[in-house]
């Protein structure tokens, strides 16, 4: 895996990008006349979930790719785009508290979407722990692919489920409504945490990539050595 | 086919030998039933109410110590290699164990409705539909189940991670099945029971496909 | 003289450290050859890697024509293994242990007859939960029998048995070689080998130090390594 800097570039300007979106969002943006200031969570919230589906979709294609390739390059984007994917999701359930409290007097209102990020969130939490009790690496690669590959096929079940469970009950508006959000400050908090992630999942990839070649054993000596060795 | 039914046929047969922890597991279950009860009180119609998420939730717990005494035996002496290297084929090995952990599982679940019923006051009169919702959960918790039962298996801290695995893994299959039990209980006014059925019927699908692809990966070097 | 098994580089690592290192060897198809070591020198890694238990990292080997790593269904037919773990299930009785395993091969298992020869048909109904160390070893070793296999590998065989089951071993292999079978037996027991054997193998940390016919086997010094 590389070592040029397009991760620290990209991370910076994804920072940049999210510093100015959500100043100007929760700051400058008109007041929603409905909700109030409360609605300004949108400008954070809506940019965290479109990536954290995104960042899991990549787990995905990262999982297949480590299963049918093999080598430890997607093994470590793997478990990189899978801590992220943990990061954004507790992000988002937390983002969701923060909005339910105020307006409906409740830290959780079991909305739809954001109960299947719950669920999600044990799903690839529970890989990562499943990571830190296999000590072969090639058994762990595998089998974290696998666990992936499993977990998001699952996405839309959960979606499905959980959105006919909370039908049959009063299904209080979730803050997903995006239009009722200003354009702007939303698109440039998206692809400011669009490259933020990019930079920091190659980052923490590069990271695994370089603890699996310390945990792998050195290269055989060649026989050339061996023999003028003391056997 | 003939190594899935020589498969199925070894495991029939360990579940019949070991039978006794069996009937642990069903105390296990039966004493949680129970134990649910004290976290709504006394009220009867409360508990009637919510009966089958009991039920099911029993099913769930006590599926991950069946689940995982199923592979007890298989990793002990590394009989479950030694079968692999015969040769014998892994997907027929996965799908005769997920298919005898349906049939415990169903059995178990089959022996906790009474349980439920006496308890909660949960009856229902329709009863092939409802064995047929225990059949199809008890699939949905075996498919993803059995798989991941294998791999913790050949792990430490087998306990803790088949739980941490498999249960929000089984989120949908989980609603689905309790949600159809609650309704053939309390009555399906505006018969949504086959939609609810239909989900699980595509969990089971989608599940007991890719985990017979993956199983030879996860018990293979 | 074709080759059982032919190995070149084969390489198999455990965590930082190589368990078997760059070995190359080849047995004679027929042949009975010993295989000797100190313990973790590599020989129960060397033949799980030839049973295909275990992928290797490195090298080829080629087993009865078959490749290790490409046709392990092919090699699985015609190899079998004696290994520490004894492959039984520990609730079912030894005679349901034979015939689960002839089921999956396709064939009855003439249970009794296989476990009369190997001393264990007073047992046949007993669940292998109650059997001695030494009696699984048998079990196991009628399960290899079963196997009617072309490429018998044992790992320390010798392990758990007694006098009597010493002689059934002996007995086995000769029947073995008489059947034109190839062996390859992992042994600490350097004398009987030398008897029995018709080549010998020295592992030392993974890597194969010494070859030749087993009546020169170099003994082993107990603190150092054998000469080259």
């Amino acid at each position: 895996m590389g070592n040029s800097r397009w991760p620290f570039v990209t991370s910076g300007l994804g920072l940049a990008l999210l510093v100015w979106g959500s100043v100007w969002g929760l700051l400058y943006a008109p007041r929603e006349v409905y909700m109030g200031d409360v609605q300004r969570i949108m400008y954070v919230h809506v940019p965290t979930a479109w990536n954290a589906m995104l960042v899991l979709t990549f787990a995905f294609a990262c999982a297949v790719l480590s299963l049918l390739r093999g080598g430890w390059g997607w093994d470590a984007r793997l478990e990189a785009a899978v801590e992220g994917g943990v990061v954004l999701s507790a992000l988002l359930c937390t983002q969701g508290s923060i909005w339910a409290r105020p307006t409906w007097g409740v830290w959780w209102d079991w909305d739809p979407r954001l109960t299947t990020t719950a669920v999600l969130l044990f799903a690839f939490a529970g890989i990562l722990a499943l990571r830190q009790f296999v000590d072969d690496p090639v058994k762990r690669a595998v089998w974290t692919a696998v666990a992936v590959v499993i977990a998001y096929v699952d996405v839309p079940l959960v979606y499905f489920s959980v959105r006919w469970w909370n039908s049959l009950h009063q299904l209080q508006s979730t803050p997903e409504t995006v239009s009722r959000a200003f354009h702007w400050p939303l698109r440039i908090n998206a692809f400011g945490v669009l490259f933020l992630m990019i930079g920091l999942v190659e980052l923490r990839a590069r990271l695994a990539w370089r603890r699996r070649a310390a945990e792998s054993a050195p290269p055989l000596p060649s026989r050339v050595a061996m023999a003028a060795g003391s056997l | 086919m003939s190594g899935f039914l020589a498969a199925l046929r070894k495991d029939l047969l360990l579940q019949w030998r070991t039978r006794a922890q069996f009937v642990a597991v069903f105390v296990f279950g039966a004493s949680a039933l129970l134990l649910f009860s004290f976290a709504i009180g006394p009220d009867a119609a409360a508990l009637r109410q919510h009966s089958a998420g009991f039920l099911w939730l029993a099913m769930l717990l006590s599926s991950t110590l069946a689940l995982a005494d199923s592979f007890e035996s298989e990793v002990q002496q590394r009989a479950l290699e030694g079968l692999l290297l015969l040769p014998a084929d892994a997907r027929a090995l996965y799908y005769g164990k997920a298919l005898a952990n349906v049939l415990q599982l169903t059995v178990l679940g089959v022996g906790l409705v009474p349980v439920m019923v006496v308890l909660y006051d949960a009856f229902t009169a329709r009863v092939p539909a409802l064995l047929a919702v225990i059949v199809l959960g008890a699939a949905g918790l075996s498919a993803p189940g059995t798989l991941y039962a294998a791999m913790t298996a050949q792990m430490r801290a087998r306990n803790t991670l088949l739980p941490l695995l498999l249960f929000p893994l089984v989120v949908p299959a989980l609603l689905a099945a309790v949600k159809s039990t609650s309704l053939l209980i309390l009555g399906d006014p505006m018969g949504q029971l086959t939609s609810w059925v239909a989900l699980l019927v595509a969990f089971d699908a989608v599940y007991w496909s890719l985990c017979g692809l993956v199983f030879e990966r996860v018990v293979e070097d | 003289m074709t080759s059982a098994v032919q190995t070149i580089g084969l390489s198999r690592r455990y965590g930082r450290r190589w368990a078997l290192a760059d070995v190359s060897l080849e047995l004679p198809a027929g042949s009975v050859t010993m295989l000797a070591g100190r313990n973790g020198s590599g020989k129960s890694t060397l033949l799980r890697v030839l049973a295909t238990a275990l992928r290797p990292d490195h090298g080829e080997a080629r087993v009865l024509g078959h490749d290790v790593r490409h046709a392990r269904e092919a090699v699985r037919r015609k190899v079998a293994l004696l290994a520490h773990q004894s492959f039984l299930y520990e609730a079912l009785t030894a005679r349901e242990n034979l015939e689960v395993a002839a089921s999956f091969l396709g064939r009855s298992a003439e249970a009794l007859s296989l476990l009369a020869r190997v001393g264990l048909e007073t047992r046949a109904d007993d669940p292998v939960a109650s059997f001695s160390a030494g009696m699984r070893k048998r079990l196991s070793l009628a399960r290899v029998l079963l196997q009617q296999a072309e490429l018998v590998l044992l790992d320390e065989p010798y392990g758990e048995l007694d006098p009597p089951g010493f002689a059934l071993l002996d007995g086995v292999i000769g029947e073995l070689r008489q059947r034109g079978a190839t062996v390859l037996m992992a042994t600490h027991l350097i004398d009987r080998g030398r008897l029995l054997c018709d080549r010998a193998l020295l592992l030392e940390e993974g890597r194969l130090v010494w070859s030749g016919p087993a009546r020169e086997m170099p003994a082993e010094a107990p603190g150092g390594s054998a000469p080259a």
